[in-house]
């Protein structure tokens, strides 16, 4: 092997949007009074930071699957709506059926990836376009999910599934130890296995992948999948958090949100490219905007604007056009030099 | 693709509105009545606009997500300046539609000169329409003003009792001139050749650029338009209005025949879409029985149906054509 010289730091994929996260924080720690404060009480931490992750992992969880599939050049736009079901089910599981635990995670799950493996076969198979294929389960998960529930926002008890949502293990949120998880095995699946190079290869061009011998359909097909079931996690723990599956509003916009979150981290709509710790550090920046607005007290609407903002300036610092503008700048500072 | 298969799409939209119409008509009382007619155009007429400016963008290849939001901010504009700041009703609609129409204008600009996907800016734009309206005003704003309900009675008498309103005759006069601009104006072709293939109409040397901020400015004025007829027909501003309308309006783009990878469609089929929409709400409505989230599944079904009939015959054009090339 060619020995590589190391990249410098701020043209790693990742630097950018870890660097805006921690810009964030450390703004946030040294204006917002109490932000960077995290203390032990009844033996779990508490303060902003790990509120913001609790938050955010959701939206951290959707991210992961999201990038797989953008990387494929795709698109989840039914992630809100399978949360729906998940969350769905599951409350329904609870109250109507008193279903054990083991049952009341995994039925959701399964119909979670049922419904990626749907959205999967109809891009591949139907050769549908992306946007299309998961715009119906869009437009009609939700609408099932409300049949599930008959139309009820159905609230339940259940301590051990309550757990989910607002638990903690040794003194870290539950939630917290479900992304890393979730995150670890996904990023193990991609960078020890040739399969990361396989979806950025399927991305860069999918007919050069197909003629190469990479199993095109296969592999598209269970990156839906995975979106599924990483919807259907984020489903069960946003219904675990409010004890109660509120079907019309669970997951109401997050697609957008998991979406903005995974090209803020620095991966290319138009494919080749999967950064997965760079969309976890986007989600997490779209949470920290929106926490630090509630902590000013400054409402929920203006968290909206500012997203957009911030959206539209991470897309043109990775636009080639503004780039070329830029390295032409750091050139001309080299030659000075 | 040949003058009938291309219309295919179309034809089998009108024949499921036909079937539509006549099974509700068969099965409900007084559903076959002209009131229902027009009440399906008066209570679709803000959906039907915003998916008349969806359908020049998708023409084109593009998308519009920014849709509901920029509806809802024009409306929550329209009311508080009548309403707060005592502006002629006139005055209001008029600043509210150059309002919407500059959001169009400036996304378009965002998408073509700084290349970043329609998809990303149009999501921003929704985020951003919608952080306005619930800035402006975080609960819906009733217009109490008698020359905003003079304008909103306005109509064409029909018969004794019944009027066309003026939100459906404005629909239908934006259905005409879409029409009008897409089959026989200079800019309205070249919607099409960008949408069928952008290096092409480059090569061509139709003005890319300029047909691109055009399709989003459309789409803007549209949007606006809607929150117009949305303050006319509920006589109030509301910032949370039109909340997942950018997808019913796709939907409807695309139950009408119109290709999402543009280029292949047109407005007609959009208002046979829209009307799909409005008579299986309707019909949901009339029944009493079922659950109003039939219609989700109704049209995300439909939707399906479209998409896969269209696939279909893409797909057999395109072998045909790969025959003729390599016989």
């Amino acid at each position: 092997m060619t020995k590589q010289t190391p990249l410098a730091l701020w043209r790693r994929p990742t630097f950018w949007p870890v660097a805006l996260l921690a810009l964030l924080w450390l703004l946030n720690a040294a204006l917002t009074p109490n932000f960077a404060r995290i203390e032990v009480r009844d033996g779990r931490l508490f303060g902003s930071l790990i509120d913001v992750i609790h938050r955010g992992a959701p939206v951290m969880l959707l991210a992961v699957g999201m990038t797989l599939v953008i990387a494929m050049r795709g698109i989840d736009l039914s992630v809100g709506s399978v949360m729906a079901m998940a969350g769905a089910v599951a409350a329904q599981l609870i109250a109507v059926h008193d279903a054990p635990l083991a049952v009341v995670v995994a039925v959701p799950l399964v119909v979670a990836a049922a419904a990626g493996l749907w959205n999967g076969l109809l891009v591949t198979l139907a050769g549908m376009q992306p946007i299309v294929a998961t715009l119906i389960l869009l437009v009609a998960g939700r609408g099932v999910a409300q049949l599930i529930t008959g139309g009820q926002i159905t609230t339940f008890e259940r301590p051990a599934f309550q757990f989910l949502g607002t638990g903690a293990l040794l003194g870290v949120p539950f939630t917290l130890w479900l992304v890393a998880g979730v995150t670890l095995l996904v990023g193990a699946l991609l960078r020890l296995t040739p399969l990361g190079l396989y979806v950025e290869s399927i991305g860069g061009n999918e007919r050069a992948a197909r003629l190469a011998g990479v199993r095109v359909r296969a592999i598209k097909v269970a990156g839906y999948v995975l979106t599924g079931l990483c919807a259907g996690l984020a489903g069960l723990i946003a219904t675990a958090d409010i004890k109660a599956a509120d079907v019309s509003n669970c997951g109401l916009y997050i697609e957008l949100d998991a979406i903005l979150a995974v090209v803020l981290g620095g991966t290319s709509l138009s494919g080749g490219r999967a950064r997965m710790v760079g969309a976890l550090a986007g989600a997490l920046i779209m949470q920290t905007l929106t926490t630090t607005m509630l902590m000013r007290g400054i409402g929920q609407e203006y968290a909206l604007v500012i997203k957009a903002v911030v959206a539209l300036l991470v897309c043109l610092i990775y636009t080639p056009r503004f780039r070329g503008a830029l390295q032409r700048l750091v050139g001309r500072e080299v030659h000075a030099a | 693709m040949s003058l009938l298969r291309r219309n295919i799409p179309l034809l089998a939209s009108v024949a499921v509105y036909a079937a539509l119409y006549v099974g509700a008509s068969l099965a409900y009382h007084h559903f076959c009545s002209l009131r229902v007619l027009i009440n399906l155009f008066e209570e679709n007429a803000p959906l039907g606009l915003t998916a008349v400016g969806m359908t020049f963008v998708i023409l084109a290849g593009g998308i519009d997500l920014s849709v509901g939001s920029v509806m809802a901010l024009c409306s929550i504009v329209i009311a508080v300046l009548i309403e707060q700041h005592g502006w002629h009703p006139l005055a209001a609609l008029a600043l509210a539609l150059g309002l919407s129409t500059l959001l169009g204008t400036g996304m378009g600009c965002i998408i073509h000169y700084l290349q970043i996907a329609p998809f990303i800016v149009t999501l921003a734009g929704m985020f951003f329409a919608r952080g306005l309206a619930l800035i402006i005003s975080v609960e819906p704003v009733p217009i109490r003003a008698a020359g905003h309900a003079w304008l909103g009675g306005l109509g064409i008498p029909l018969t004794g009792q019944l009027d066309i309103p003026i939100t459906a005759l404005v629909f239908l006069g934006a259905l005409f001139v879409a029409a009008y601009v897409t089959v026989l104006t200079p800019i309205g072709r070249s919607v099409y050749a960008l949408g069928g293939d952008e290096e092409a109409a480059l090569l061509m040397g139709l003005r890319i650029g300029r047909t691109k901020v055009f399709v989003y400015t459309v789409s803007g004025f549209c949007s606006g338009l809607a929150g117009v007829l949305f303050t006319l027909y509920q006589s109030a501003g509301n910032p949370s209005a039109g909340v997942g309308m950018e997808l019913d309006a796709i939907a409807a783009v695309v139950v009408g025949g119109t290709l999402l990878t543009g280029g292949v469609g047109g407005v007609c089929g959009t208002l046979i879409g829209v009307l799909i929409f409005g008579t299986i709400q309707t019909a949901i409505i009339f029944d009493g029985r079922l659950s109003s989230w039939w219609t989700r599944v109704a049209i995300g079904t439909l939707l399906l149906l479209f998409v896969l009939l269209q696939r279909a015959l893409t797909s057999a054009t395109g072998r045909r054509k790969a025959q003729h090339v390599s016989g």
